[in-house]
């Protein structure tokens, strides 16, 4: 049963990728914003995961949520400093301070404690598991559990609460929500907080999954879950959802039939088929440009 | 004056996303005509200009223009057809100079190739010598000559209305489409344009067909008028016989207006 | 003519900066540390123009120029390592093969806008670089051992071809076309401009400059390897062209100078330069989001009253 290893693999990995991606669409659904910075607050969500488990001695579950509170704050942070004054700026102006806030805080992080990797003690008890055959870890199973209660967390927060209607309302039209009584710039800035918790709660869970964190890991992630929300339909969060777990799954299975150099193409191929097959997404709704 | 068949539309009509926003539009246009398009706000008047132009595609129907079926073209190739147009919420490139404006829309009628360009062949400058002359000549007509070489953006409202028609016109066109040209233009700023209209028209053998939201004003110079309401055909006719139209008034005041009026 | 009148004296101006460093090179004035600088610096202009017609010029915005200027060094080298071709003959082979890539990424892409534009060539540039890593006929991820062969004289020629086919290109029809699109797309497809047409020649142009560098790049630093030409050498270019001022060829050409030498002083503090780079960005785009020289000439900020000069 060496596929159904795979796929376990598959969704583990897709399952990080998901949780980042859910904090690009959400930010891209309202502001129309590619937040580059996002996976470096992924990756800032991975150091102090482990600083909390390395210096303070937490276990996973607080560093968790030390790591998700930490990013929260970070995020608003970024959006506050950096993006709000952009609101009424081009995209592309937008687009570049985006990539400039990414590299500002990759850099800060080396210039403070060096390129050097760190080893990510182990935090969970790893047990394999045999199911029908495939010998699956436990650390799998923990990965994919957390991704689901998370979801289903912003799920409810975004369909049930109060700040998700009035997400979902800036998201549909800013300046008709804020008509309503809504206060705009607050409704971001929790949507960044969100987004950004989601992104550090996948930053623990990547350590603790391959062990190893270092300042510029975010880059690619980053990118990858990026691709995940174009693939999902960007501003769609069971796109992202999706798009993460199959991103996941291509990924495992270029590895697994011998291209495992290959792998990292392999979403690049995915994101410009979308882009030119259909822009908007599995989940995405097509906009047209007024005239 | 010929009275030529122009431009032929029939039963055009286009859908977004099951949405039918216009429906079995039917218009002709005969050599030399100046036609109003008139309707209510939300009527699909430019949708209906964008689909002659290619902007949008229609999903039903058919657009003989000149002999041709023009119908899913590309935008510059029905501006190279000879359908050029001026736009509703004014599109100039706004950090071009007056003359570059004009200039672009010149553009298909040069030869010289990027090669030439690039190594500064004699083609070259010939052909950009003949652009300039040509763009200049334009900019005369609508006495913008004197603001040639400021930025498109820095020119007063009025002005920018008119270099919209100027940059259309060097496109040399056979049908001139203008969408609202006398939007936000006060009655004598209005009243000028307007007589400028009538001599390009003459000058340049054009036939223009004119969106306008106020129907006193196309009621003025227009020969014949189409009339849409709810992205439908609702009449059409001399301006005599859509003032006295029942549906016209009908869509313009709204229901109970006729109504009282009636009573 | 006036207009050869001035091409007359940048001409001049062009061959004496020429010879007065031609001159110190030979005199030993500047040594081989700033000879190196000085290619570099050459490198950079090539990269900054030939990313300036793209974004600057016609307003698509690229985030994958390292891409193409990693085709122009790779197949450069092969032509003077494998098969023993002169370098200049390696030098146009990159460029060619550099601008067919970019017709052969162009004509997909350029039909998306913004972002999503942005997000495609970052992409194609990453699987170029990936195709690199993974042919061993190149080295793979170590790399691919090139000669020196690039010297102050290409560099300088290249430099200022790059300048003259750009330059010329912009202030024709051609770029008329190309800069009426970066204002308004639809307007420019209303007035008769073959929109998508004038976007692939602009990026095939400009992808075709950036394998000149590449080339240029790969015959002076003795090795090539697929990680130099990441996303990271991608954004650097961007920087360039965003801090002389989107639209700005001279501003290009400035940004490219200026930042070589901070490079060159800051070498020993990559991450302090990186800190600074981001930080411009950021502070540049906030405060001034047209870059330094904005879509202005260096020539029109002296010469009031040319183009512009009324409104300035």
């Amino acid at each position: 049963m060496e596929w159904l290893q795979q796929l376990v693999n598959g969704i583990s990995i897709g399952s990080i990728y998901a949780l980042i991606a859910l904090g690009y669409t959400m930010v891209y659904g309202i502001i129309k914003l590619i937040n580059f910075a996002h996976g470096d607050v992924f990756m800032l969500g991975a150091f102090i995961g482990f600083y909390a488990v390395a210096k303070w001695d937490v276990g996973f579950f607080p560093a968790l949520i030390i790591s998700m509170v930490v990013c929260a704050i970070i995020g608003v942070i970024i959006e506050r400093i950096a993006y709000k004054r952009l609101r009424s700026a081009t995209r592309i102006a937008a687009l570049i301070t985006a990539i400039g806030v990414s590299l500002l805080i990759e850099y800060t992080v080396i210039f403070f404690r060096g390129a050097s990797p760190e080893a990510y003690p182990d935090v969970l008890p790893k047990v394999t598991i045999d199911l029908f055959g495939a010998s699956i870890s436990s650390l799998s199973i923990v990965i994919i559990a957390v991704t689901v209660v998370l979801m289903l967390l912003l799920q409810f927060i975004v369909h049930k609460t109060k700040i998700g209607k009035a997400m979902r309302a800036v998201s549909h039209d800013a300046d008709a929500a804020r008509l309503m009584g809504i206060n705009v710039d607050n409704t971001i800035s929790a949507t960044f907080a969100i987004g950004s918790a989601l992104a550090g709660a996948a930053g623990v869970i990547f350590g603790v999954y391959y062990t190893r964190v270092e300042p510029l890991m975010g880059v690619l992630p980053g990118l990858k879950a990026f691709i995940a929300a174009v693939l999902g339909g960007i501003g769609s969060i069971p796109g992202a959802a999706v798009g993460g777990y199959v991103l996941g799954i291509v990924e495992t299975i270029v590895s697994a039939v011998g291209y495992s150099l290959w792998r990292d193409a392999a979403a690049f191929i995915i994101l410009i088929i979308i882009l030119i097959v259909k822009p908007s997404g599995i989940f995405g709704k097509h906009a047209r440009e007024k005239v | 004056m010929t009275k030529e068949l122009l431009l032929k539309v029939e039963n055009v009509g286009i859908q977004f996303g099951g949405l039918k926003a216009v429906q079995n539009v039917n218009i002709f246009l005969n050599q030399g005509e100046l036609v109003g398009l008139i309707g209510p706000n939300g009527a699909g008047k430019t949708t209906t200009f964008n689909m002659l132009t290619g902007v949008y595609q229609p999903t039903e129907g058919s657009v003989i223009f000149n002999g041709h079926n023009i119908k899913g073209l590309q935008p510059y190739k029905v501006t190279s057809m000879g359908i050029s147009r001026t736009f509703q919420n004014i599109r100039l490139f706004k950090d071009m100079t007056v003359l570059d404006n004009v200039k672009v829309a010149n553009h298909r009628l040069a030869k010289h190739n990027i090669i030439s360009s690039i190594l500064r062949l004699p083609s070259h400058f010939k052909g950009e010598a003949e652009m300039e002359k040509q763009s200049i000549e334009f900019l005369k007509i609508f006495g913008l000559d004197i603001y040639q070489n400021d930025l498109a953006k820095n020119l007063p409202y009025g002005m920018q209305r008119r270099l919209e028609i100027a940059r259309a016109l060097a496109a040399k066109p056979k049908l001139l489409l203008l969408d609202e040209p006398a939007a936000g233009m006060n009655p004598q700023e209005t009243q000028d344009l307007m007589e400028l209209i009538a001599f390009i028209r003459k000058e340049f053998d054009l036939t223009i067909l004119l969106i306008e939201h106020d129907m006193h004003l196309v009621m003025g110079i227009c020969e014949r008028i189409y009339v849409l309401d709810h992205g439908q055909l609702i009449a059409d006719g001399n301006p005599e016989e859509i003032r006295n139209n029942p549906k016209v008034i009908e869509a313009y005041l709204g229901e109970e207006v006729v109504e009282d009026v009636k009573s | 003519m006036k207009k050869s009148k001035a091409f007359l004296s940048y001409s001049i101006l062009a061959l004496v900066i020429y010879a007065a460093v031609q001159v110190m090179i030979s005199s030993g004035m500047i040594d081989a540390y700033y000879q190196n600088m000085l290619v570099t610096m050459c490198i950079n202009i090539m990269l900054a123009v030939s990313l300036h017609i793209v974004i600057g010029i016609t307003g698509q915005f690229s985030i994958g120029h390292a891409g193409f200027m990693a085709v122009g060094a790779y197949f450069s080298a092969i032509a003077t390592m494998k098969f023993g071709l002169p370098f200049p003959v390696a030098i146009l082979i990159g460029a060619v093969v550099a601008g067919l890539a970019g017709l052969l990424v162009g004509v997909p892409s350029l039909r998306l806008k913004g972002d999503y534009l942005a997000i495609a060539t970052l992409g194609f540039a990453e699987i170029i670089r990936i195709v690199f890593v993974n042919v061993e006929f190149v080295g793979g991820a170590a790399g691919m051992v090139v000669n020196q062969m690039s010297n102050w004289t290409y560099a300088y020629v290249g430099v200022i071809l790059t300048i003259l086919v750009i330059a010329n290109f912009t202030n024709s029809r051609h770029g008329r076309g190309c800069i009426s699109i970066r204002e308004d797309e639809i307007a420019a497809d209303a007035m008769g401009i073959n929109t998508t047409y004038y976007k692939v020649v602009a990026f095939t142009i400009g992808s075709a400059f950036a394998g000149v560098a590449g080339a240029i790049y790969a015959h002076n630093f003795f090795i090539i390897q697929p990680t130099t030409f990441g996303f990271l050498k991608s954004f650097d270019i961007l920087i360039l062209v965003v801090l002389g001022g989107l639209g700005s060829l001279s501003g290009s050409v400035i940004a490219a100078v200026f930042l070589t030498f901070v490079t060159t002083y800051l070498a020993n503090f990559p991450e302090t330069r990186m800190i600074i780079y981001s930080l411009v960005l950021i502070i540049v785009m906030l405060y001034r989001p047209t870059g330094l020289l904005g879509t202005k000439e260096i020539t029109s900020v002296f010469k009031f009253g040319k183009r512009g000069g009324s409104s300035a």
